[in-house]
């Protein structure tokens, strides 16, 4: 610094200084915001922005070394992905993925809302001991049971049958479930269960009646993530139902399509993002959502 | 609740008619709670807990899908496989993907997490398009990979040539017009390690928001007040409170990414020679594919100490955040 002046006549030109250092400061940090943004939403999109211009590519335009592959080369061309929806299982896939998620979904809520409401709210010995059994069970990942499970599917008859999914899927859906819905279940007032119960609800019609009505955001969260995690899965899937007609899209993309006749890349491009899309859509939406229901139950738990 | 009525229970005929209620209310909200729990419980005792231990059974006998009568066998299973070199590779490999992916993750998701919690124009596209590797199943995300890595028409290698990096004897990638990323074994790797990395990224970040907005704003208020910076404040504030959620998803993160056999299955299935091979995939191959159960499950079983230590590391960085 320079040499000592008194403070008095220091201050004008330093607060001056600090403003244009503040604002300075400012600019770079908005600056540094955007770039590292726009980074990171190029690097995360990359496959699927590609995967866009792939699907309506001409043969003849994608299939050449030398040409630009971020652009058309060739007039673009529909053909593809209308092929993805004539010609190939594609849209069997998205039946046996929604049929097979509706189900999941309802078996997750008929086990899980009152097992939330249960460990949530009523007076119990071993409560605190089952919350941390659920969470090793949400731990215990398909790797570690296709094999004795794959058995099971066997001896039931469930081998290539939707059944077999719903049956298995909810050992998913359930614990991370559960472990969401008691969050929204404590964010709950005590009192308007209480007040209903003075007015003569049983307790099971304060459950019923009161409690799962209000905790409806949390039950929205549970049908989108219950149904997302079903329709992600693998190792079951390429475990016990592997064939065309009655798999997911999960196995029925990389598997039938791939390393069957059908090769087009557009058209496995289109199945892929036209399925990205929505579930990205709707994720967005409950993003915040999901955020609260994860510190609410699961941290703060 | 039942203890407060049992003074009184001597004289019967004088109990106080409310903690009478009181007690056959709680034993009817005990009764209650088993049996909205029953059902979950059955449900999961029958398919988690049931088969994990078949699982065992399995791995300390000769069963496969051709002979399913059960030997004991001990623990030759065990033995057939630590001597193999494929599942070592398979082991060795487990690790390497989870340690390295999840340096990735925790770097970069600790970055978008604050970029995602700052109020910037345009907030809605960008987390629309960083979501999307989380969102997108697995197996179809991977899929777009595959063609992004394509042998011939990759358009990273295309890249690469424009700038002069590849394709010219003098350049910093060789002469090759190609790098053929899922036929080298180190690249292949590489591949596996980030679509790993490329589709956690994202749920680290999501899990890391949840404990940045869960802190109070009086302590930033109060940092400010104190004339602490932002990159102060940041670092003594904001960076030791998430500790606790870093971890958290740090290992989530390590969870999905060592049990999990969708990116290898579908990018290289374990090639070139194995050399991505992970435990996941070769307990499929030998357990389904070869249908040698004993085996597979003896394989899996090598995941369960990893996640038992996953799981307590958990726990306990989840008790430190009670504690604040």
């Amino acid at each position: 610094m320079a040499a000592p002046v008194t403070p008095r006549a220091r201050m004008p030109i330093d607060v001056e200084r600090e403003r244009r250092r503040a604002g300075r400061r400012h600019v770079a940090g908005r600056v540094t915001l955007y770039v590292t943004a726009i980074v990171f939403a190029l690097l995360a999109a990359f496959p699927f922005l590609w995967g866009v211009i792939t699907s309506f590519k001409a043969d003849k335009d994608l299939y050449k070394v030398t040409n630009n592959p971020f652009t058309f080369n060739e007039p673009p061309t529909f053909k593809h992905v209308a092929y993805l929806f004539t010609s190939t299982p594609f849209l069997t896939f998205v039946k046996n993925t929604a049929i097979v998620g509706a189900f999941v979904v309802l078996i997750t809520l008929l086990l899980g809302l009152p097992a939330a409401y249960a460990l949530a709210r009523l007076d119990m010995k071993w409560g605190g001991a089952l919350g941390i059994g659920i969470f090793f069970v949400y731990l215990v990942p398909p790797s570690l049971l296709f094999i004795s499970l794959s058995r099971l599917v066997a001896i039931l008859h469930l081998q290539d049958s939707k059944l077999a999914l719903i049956l298995i899927y909810p050992t998913i859906t359930v614990p991370v479930s559960v472990w969401l819905l008691i969050g929204f279940f404590r964010a709950i007032p005590k009192d308007i269960e209480e007040q209903a119960m003075v007015d003569g609800f049983s307790r099971f019609a304060a459950f019923w009646r009161i409690a799962v009505p209000l905790a409806f955001p949390g039950i929205v969260a549970v049908v989108v993530f219950a149904f997302t995690l079903s329709a992600h899965e693998f190792i079951y899937a390429l475990a016990f139902d592997a064939d065309a007609a009655n798999t997911t899209l999960s196995v029925g993309v990389p598997t039938v399509l791939i390393r069957g006749d059908v090769f087009f890349w557009q058209s496995l491009q289109a199945a892929s993002i036209l399925v990205a899309i929505p579930i990205a859509f709707v994720f967005n939406l409950l993003l915040e959502r999901f955020i609260s229901g994860f510190t609410m139950g699961a941290v703060k738990g | 609740m039942a203890e407060t009525a049992a003074p009184s229970s001597t004289a019967v005929g004088e109990r106080p008619l409310k903690a009478m209620t009181k007690a056959g209310f709680a034993d009817r909200e005990r009764l209650l709670a088993r049996v909205m729990l029953l059902p979950s419980i059955v449900y999961i005792v029958a398919l988690v807990a049931i088969p994990f231990f078949v699982a065992i059974a399995y791995s300390v006998s000769d069963v496969t899908t051709g002979n399913a009568s059960y030997d004991f066998v001990g623990l030759r299973q065990y033995r057939t496989i630590v001597e193999d070199a494929v599942f070592r590779k398979a082991l060795w490999n487990t690790l390497i993907f989870t340690a390295l992916t999840m340096v990735l993750v925790v770097v970069f998701g600790k970055i978008l997490a604050l970029v995602l919690t700052s109020e910037f124009r345009g907030k809605w596209v960008v987390r629309f398009l960083v979501l999307l590797p989380w969102t997108t199943p697995v197996a179809l995300a991977t899929v777009n990979w595959l063609w992004l890595l394509d042998s011939l028409f990759s358009p990273i290698d295309w890249l690469l040539r424009q700038y002069g990096l590849l394709g010219d004897p003098s350049a910093l990638f060789g002469a090759s017009q190609h790098l053929t990323y899922l036929g080298k074994p180190h690249l292949a790797q590489a591949s596996v390690i980030a679509v790993q990395a490329w589709r956690l990224i994202p749920l680290a970040a999501v899990i890391m928001m949840a404990g940045i907005t869960a802190i109070p704003h009086e302590l930033h208020d109060a940092t400010e007040v104190d004339g602490a910076g932002a990159w102060r404040s940041y670092w003594e504030v904001t960076f030791p409170l998430t500790l606790p959620i870093m971890a958290v998803a740090t290992l989530f993160g390590a969870i999905l990414t060592f049990t999990d056999m969708t990116v290898v299955r579908v990018l290289t299935n374990g090639g070139p020679l194995h050399s991505t091979e992970v435990l996941a995939s070769w307990a499929y191959t030998k357990g389904i594919g070869g249908g040698d159960l004993g085996q597979g499950a003896a394989i899996a079983l090598f995941l369960f100490p990893l996640l038992l230590a996953a799981a307590v590391l958990i726990l306990q960085a989840v008790k430190r955040m009670e504690v604040l």
